[in-house]
């Protein structure tokens, strides 16, 4: 948890409204990928931005409690697996890496169609990876364990004296 | 001699395109004294004063100027959302910057900071 001298009713507040909507742009940010700007590593940036604004306005431990940062480096593997076996699997049925068109046979579906939810499951893969990857490096900079000298400090009896109100 | 009327029966600008050109305008013109503020204001909270309060305005200005341009479809909800968010958004941010400044010590300016606050009072 933040010490009281950081906690920020309005930062909180609004906060709370606004992640739901950042992450629901993140993931149409992450399917819409092939049709506009966007994509994989961009929407995963956003989902990990609105982690970050999570760590940022109620410190650390509610994040660590959703995400802990071991399950957040298996999910990262796990995107990576899912890009790579994506890729695979068009090498396996007889195409080049990431030929998506070599999937429609497994899939059942039009070529064209067969392309498309090629590079969807590719973007999956990508924002799951880079959404964990920038996870874990916001934890590992910014974390409670980095610098817990410097938060001791700041939040003393003395130095909130000196930045208490100032005369009228 | 040109005027708004001969514009619009002419057919070369819809009236649409005309508040479209008006608040953006409007907006550069707040950008721009937004800007001066931050360069020429004194400290951290005059700066942000002037940044948090116009950049805020000139962004809706120019993103309702671009509905405008648009008409009414989706491009011009996605634009309105914009607004929205960046109208929650930016005041938030100014907000928490200027707080943890003023958290960290960073004194305000004064115009005779050399004087105490009991004579400043006094003057």
């Amino acid at each position: 948890m933040l010490t009281k001298i950081y906690e920020n009713l309005i930062v909180k507040t609004i906060c709370r409204i606004m992640i739901p909507f950042i992450q629901i742009y993140a993931l149409y940010v992450i399917a819409h990928g092939h049709y506009s700007p966007g994509g994989g590593f961009q929407g995963g940036v956003i989902l990990a931005a609105a982690l970050a604004l999570i760590f940022l306005a109620y410190g650390q431990e509610p994040v660590v409690r959703r995400l802990t940062p071991n399950l957040a480096l298996s999910l990262c593997g796990i995107g990576v697996f899912i890009y790579a076996g994506t890729g695979l699997l068009c090498l396996l049925s007889g195409g080049n890496f990431l030929d998506y068109a070599r999937l429609a046979p497994i899939l059942g579906v039009a070529i064209p169609r067969a392309r498309s939810l090629g590079i969807f499951g590719v973007e999956i893969g990508v924002g799951l990876a880079v959404m964990t990857a920038m996870y874990s490096i916001i934890i590992d900079v910014a974390g409670n364990s980095a610098s817990p000298d410097r938060h001791a400090a700041s939040s003393s009896p003395e130095n909130l004296n000196n930045n208490a109100e100032p005369a009228a | 001699m040109l005027t708004l009327s001969h514009l619009i029966s002419a057919g070369d600008f819809a009236i649409n395109d005309i508040c479209a050109i008006v608040l953006i305008i409007g907006g550069l013109f707040f950008f721009f004294t937004s800007t001066i503020g931050l360069l020429r204001f004194p400290d951290l909270y005059s700066r942000m004063h002037a940044t948090g309060k116009g950049d805020t305005l000139a962004v809706l200005l120019i993103v309702s100027g671009a509905i405008c341009h648009h008409g009414v479809n989706l491009n011009s909800a996605k634009l309105l959302l914009i607004a929205i968010f960046i109208f929650i958004a930016n005041p938030t941010g100014t907000h928490a910057i200027a707080r943890a400044a003023y958290r960290c010590g960073i004194k305000p300016w004064l115009k005779n900071a050399d004087l105490k606050a009991e004579e400043r009072i006094d003057q």
